[in-house]
Formats: structure tokens, C-alpha cells, sequence
């Protein structure tokens, strides 16, 4: 019944966007086949006739009014960047403009 | 007695009777702290200036007669997984090593206008996800209790400060266990509250839908004057509840009788130290002495909690780090092209129960999964509450150990994850459910560990569970509240 997770371990990391080093995803594939086989378990559970819970207080979908409202100044909101260039976040190049 | 020494509420009377000043009893924590630090590493990021200069605005308009908050001068140190506007948050990871939040989370607004100085931003397991404050990325925190045993954790910094003097009272967080486990470890008083009690607004997210900020501190009555403080309805969070807030404080001392106790079986379980479930029948002794009705009660599913919360918890989680990327903030690895960095960024810049737990995450959301584990772990989630409601009608207060070993040793568990997310077993329905949860002191073992016990009470009913706590700390066996702490070098402080 446990899952072989070692087949896994690429597909996810690469949705998940992780590098992972060889030995660390040698180490997680067991680590997380022993998770889930015991988070599994709660598939024994029959819940066909149950509603999901996602919060815990019965309280109706909170909105404010559609106003306009100061936002932080965008010095700020930039502070953290790690590379920047003038108002913008600077990344490497998204789409390749070589052809190969 | 040292002004250390003292319950933040001692504190708040020699304050508001002009007895001491708050710059006297910040330079006293922080006198404690020069002591102490070195040996735990409790604090992340110190921050005495900050706190002495509140304390001086706070001294000079007590002295021109304004009327205060009673805290008003009582220092705090918080989780470094609050926002704190232009101070250093880092959640004890690489990848917010140097991380400056332009914004104050809500809680720390309330700690402000209240006038609580703050000493300093604690250490925690990174992003909140563990059990002893060894997946912290800079530095483990040790227990004062024994320098070779684990806090307990996620905020097993702010336990640690709160147990050792170095502050009188500490915020923590709690997703499944976080303030009440290392309370327990510590033996101090810990709460987490109701779902939606306190904003969340600046607490950097883990899972959602069940990370709570609440309060630890030597004392329930402590603890109950520092909720008065955060508890409250927030714009900024659509999941805080607008249901009026009451004064805590207001019936500590009212005892226990007629108070109805559901002992819950699979908290005094068979394979838990025998010293602790102990401890734990002896208070439940002690609550039926003084009026308390007190019986058995079983919540079956409690056996399902572990697998459910590891699903929900790891999903939300690999969600919610996803923003952690290298563009807006945070560590950046560099990369030649979009993905590269990416991934190369959040592998370099995440620790190891960190990557796990977004691993497991993005497996139970991935295509053709998402039925089987999320979905089916959210409908779990719903049995569990029922379980609740149904004991909850029977019963006032669910009562139980609050782990079922006291302090583990630094390293026993950190190779073996399954083990360590096992010491919260006691913690993660009560999380699940919504409820609010405390763990009090309730002895110390052969081995001079302290042990805690766990109170749980319906939705919006912390109240009931400071009363049940302020009652023990007036009637159990005088245990001393703080350690000795024994030196590696001989001695001790």
C-alpha cells in the first residue's frame, strides 16, 4: 500500500518550483511516502454526505465598500527587492528571444 | 524580589501605582537578558532602544496624569513571524533573513497604542512549521529547564523568554500546537484562541485556516490582560470575527464548581508518559474537590487528526509560499532565466521541514489528487467539529495532557519527521475544530521537566479557560514557576 514516492519526488518539485540537491531528494522520497501513508489513513473515513470545512466560524463572505483607498507609497512597497531598476522589479528574461 | 522576577500583572500594579518606572522595568529585563541569552538564544532580533523609548514616553505621561492601559510599561517580546514596520522579520528563515515589513501587523498596532515596550523578535521553528525550534535557520533555542532538551516549538523563542525572565509576557502563534506545546515544555501558561479572535492581518501566513496569535506568560491572569489587548474585530482580516470581546480579567477568581470536566480518553493516553497522565488525573482530582463535575469523554476521531491536519496544513502552506520567489523580496539566488531563479532561489532559501512540507503540499493539490487528500482532509475537518459540538454539549471544559512526553532532547526527533509532528498529537484537533485551547502547568517530573495540561472550551469561551487555569495557580502545589538555569560551565542563574 505505500506509495513509492521516489517516482514523485521530480514531478512535484518542479510544479512546487524547488531545486532539490540528489541526496536531499533521496532522503525526501522516504520521509514523504511515511507522511502520507499516515495522513492516508483518514481515507477509511466515509464522508460522502459531509460538507467540507474551511472556516470554523459560521460567518457570511466579508466585503468593504468599493472605495478608493491609499495604498503604501511605492518607496516602500520596493524597499525589499533584491533587484530592481528605477519603479520596477527586474527579473531574468522570461521569454527567449534566441533561437534554438 | 526582582523586578524580573515579577507576573506582568504585579508589574502593571507597581506601574500604576508610580511604585517603579517603566524604564526601571525595561533595564531590568534587559539586565536579564545580557544574563540569560547566551545561553538559550531565545531572541532573533534585540531591540532595548526601542523598548526604552517607549518606556520613557510611557513614564513621562503617567507622571502628567493620563489615564493608561493597565499594560501600559509592561514589556513584551514577539514571534518573528509578526510584521513589525521597519524592524527585521525574518520567520527564522534564510529567505527573509533581511526582510523589512513596511507595514505593522495588527496586533503589534494594538501593542503600540497600548504602550507595551518591546524587547525584542523571538525565535521559532522557520515559517512556524515544527515542534522544538530546531528548524530555525539561524540557531536552535534551548530549555532553561535543561539546556539539552528542546522548547518545544513553532515559538519556543517566546516560551523560553517568557520562562526564563528575560520578558514577562510573549505573543506567539499557533497553527497546530505552536504556543501550546512549548508552554507545556516550559511550564508556562499558553492560549491559543478561538479562530478568528485575534487579526491575523501581518502574521505571515503558514496555513490560514488555522494560524492563530495568542499570548504565553507565567500567569493565566497574565495572559487574560494581554488578550484584552489583542482580541478584537479587523478590516484588514476577513477571517476575524466581530463578536464583542469581553474583559478577560473579569472572572479569574470565580473557581470551578459547577464547572463540567470532560476528561478526553485519548489525551491520558495508554502509550503517554505515565508521569503526565499522572499529573493530569491528579488536577482533574483537584477540579472535582472544589465542585467541578467531572467525567469521561472519548472523541473518536481524534486518530484522524494527525493524517487531516498534515494535509491541510502542508497545502495551505505550499500556497501560501509560493510568493517567496526572489522578485518582490527575500533571498535571490540568481538564475539566467525566470524559472531557474525561482527554483533555485526557494531551494537555497527554504530549510529541509519547510521544503517537505510544500512537497507534500503540492502533491495533495496536484491534478487527480486534490479529492482524495485536501478535499477529503477539509471533510475530516467537519467530523472533527461535530465531535466537538456533540462533547461540548455535555461538557464546559475538555481537558487532557497537553504532550505526551515532557521535553524531547535537541536532536532525538529532527531526523525522523513523522516523530516530531507525534508531540503534537494532543494539539491539532483542538486546531482543526477552531476552538480555543490553553495549556497550563500541571507538575514537574521525576526528571525536573515541567508538564502541562491542556483545556479546551466551544468557540469565544477563553474566559472559561483563564478561570480553570487562574483556580490551579491559586490552589495546586506550590511548583516553582521558573527554572534554575544550570550553567555548562557550573553554577546557575
Amino acid at each position: 500500500m505505500a506509495i513509492d514516492f521516489s517516482r514523485e519526488v521530480d514531478y512535484v518539485a518542479r510544479l512546487a518550483r524547488l531545486t532539490l540537491e540528489p541526496a536531499e531528494k533521496e532522503r525526501m522520497a522516504g520521509q514523504l511516502s511515511d507522511i502520507l501513508d499516515t495522513a492516508r489513513r483518514i481515507q477509511e473515513l466515509d464522508t460522502s454526505a459531509v460538507e467540507p470545512t474551511s472556516h470554523v466560524v459560521d460567518m457570511p463572505a466579508v466585503l468593504r465598500d468599493d472605495q478608493t483607498r491609499p495604498s503604501l507609497i511605492l518607496s516602500r512597497v520596493l524597499q525589499n527587492a533584491p533587484r530592481r531598476q528605477k519603479e520596477y522589479f527586474r527579473v531574468p528574461s522570461i521569454i527567449r528571444t534566441d533561437p534554438d | 524580589m526582582k523586578l524580573y522576577e515579577q507576573t506582568a500583572s504585579s508589574l502593571s500594579q507597581l506601574l500604576q501605582n508610580k511604585e517603579v518606572s517603566s524604564v526601571e522595568v525595561v533595564l531590568s529585563f534587559l539586565d536579564r537578558i545580557e544574563l540569560i541569552e547566551p545561553y538559550v538564544k531565545a531572541f532573533i532580533t534585540h531591540t532595548p532602544a526601542m523598548a526604552l523609548e517607549t518606556a520613557s514616553v510611557v513614564d513621562s505621561r503617567r507622571s502628567g496624569g493620563e489615564e493608561l492601559h493597565p499594560l501600559a510599561g509592561v514589556p513584551i517580546a514577539v514571534k518573528d513571524n509578526i510584521s513589525t514596520r521597519g524592524l527585521r522579520t525574518t520567520c527564522a528563515s534564510k529567505i527573509l533573513e533581511n526582510y523589512i515589513p513596511p507595514y505593522d501587523a495588527t496586533v503589534i498596532e494594538s501593542l503600540k497604542t497600548a504602550g507595551l515596550p518591546l524587547l525584542g523578535k523571538t525565535n521559532m521553528d522557520e515559517f512556524a512549521m515544527g515542534s522544538s525550534t530546531e528548524n530555525s535557520a539561524f540557531y536552535p533555542t534551548r530549555n532553561p529547564w535543561d539546556l539539552e532538551r528542546v522548547p518545544g516549538g513553532s515559538s519556543g523563542g517566546s516560551a523560553v523568554a517568557v520562562s526564563t525572565g528575560m520578558t514577562p509576557l510573549a505573543l506567539g502563534s499557533d497553527t497546530g500546537g505552536s504556543i501550546r506545546q512549548p508552554a507545556s515544555l516550559c511550564g508556562l501558561t499558553g492560549l491559543r484562541p478561538t479562530y478568528g479572535r485575534v487579526s491575523r492581518y501581518g502574521l505571515i501566513a503558514f496555513a490560514s485556516s488555522l494560524d492563530q496569535i495568542g499570548p504565553l506568560s507565567l500567569t493565566a491572569r497574565d495572559s487574560a490582560m494581554l488578550m484584552n489587548v489583542i482580541a478584537g474585530h479587523d478590516p484588514l482580516d476577513s477571517t476575524a470575527v466581530s463578536e464583542a470581546v469581553p474583559d478577560y480579567t473579569a472572572h479569574l477568581e470565580d473557581g470551578v464548581k459547577k464547572l463540567r470536566i470532560g476528561v478526553i480518553k485519548q489525551n491520558v493516553a495508554t502509550g503517554f508518559d505515565p508521569e503526565i497522565t499522572a499529573a493530569v488525573m491528579k488536577t482533574v482530582t483537584l477540579f472535582k474537590d472544589h465542585g467541578a463535575e467531572v467525567d469521561e469523554v472519548s472523541l473518536p476521531l481524534t486518530d484522524y487528526g494527525l493524517g487531516a491536519y498534515y494535509l491541510i496544513a502542508p497545502s495551505e502552506a505550499s500556497s501560501n509560499l509560493g510568493r517567496y520567489d526572489g522578485v518582490r523580496y527575500g533571498y535571490n539566488h540568481g538564475g539566467d532565466n525566470i524559472e531557474t531563479m525561482f527554483s533555485a532561489t526557494r531551494g537555497k532559501g527554504f530549510g529541509a521541514e519547510v521544503k517537505r512540507r510544500i512537497m507534500i503540499g503540492t502533491y495533495a493539490l496536484s491534478a487527480g489528487y486534490y479529492d482524495a487528500y485536501y478535499l477529503q482532509a477539509m471533510k475530516v475537518r467537519t467530523l472533527i467539529r461535530r465531535d466537538y459540538e456533540a462533547a461540548f454539549r455535555r461538557f464546559d471544559i475538555l481537558v487532557g495532557a497537553t504532550t505526551p512526553t515532557p521535553a524531547f532532547k535537541i536532536g532525538e526527533k529532527i531526523e525522523d519527521p513523522l516523530q516530531m509532528y507525534l508531540s503534537d498529537v494532543c494539539n491539532i484537533t483542538d486546531a482543526l475544530a477552531g476552538v480555543p485551547s490553553l495549556s497550563v502547568p500541571c507538575g514537574i517530573s521525576s526528571e525536573g521537566l515541567p508538564l502541562g495540561m491542556q483545556m479546551t472550551a466551544s468557540p469565544f469561551r477563553e474566559g472559561l479557560l483563564l478561570k480553570a487555569a487562574c483556580f490551579l495557580e491559586q490552589k495546586r502545589d506550590p511548583v516553582s514557576l521558573r527554572p534554575r538555569v544550570k550553567l555548562p560551565e557550573g553554577g546557575e542563574v
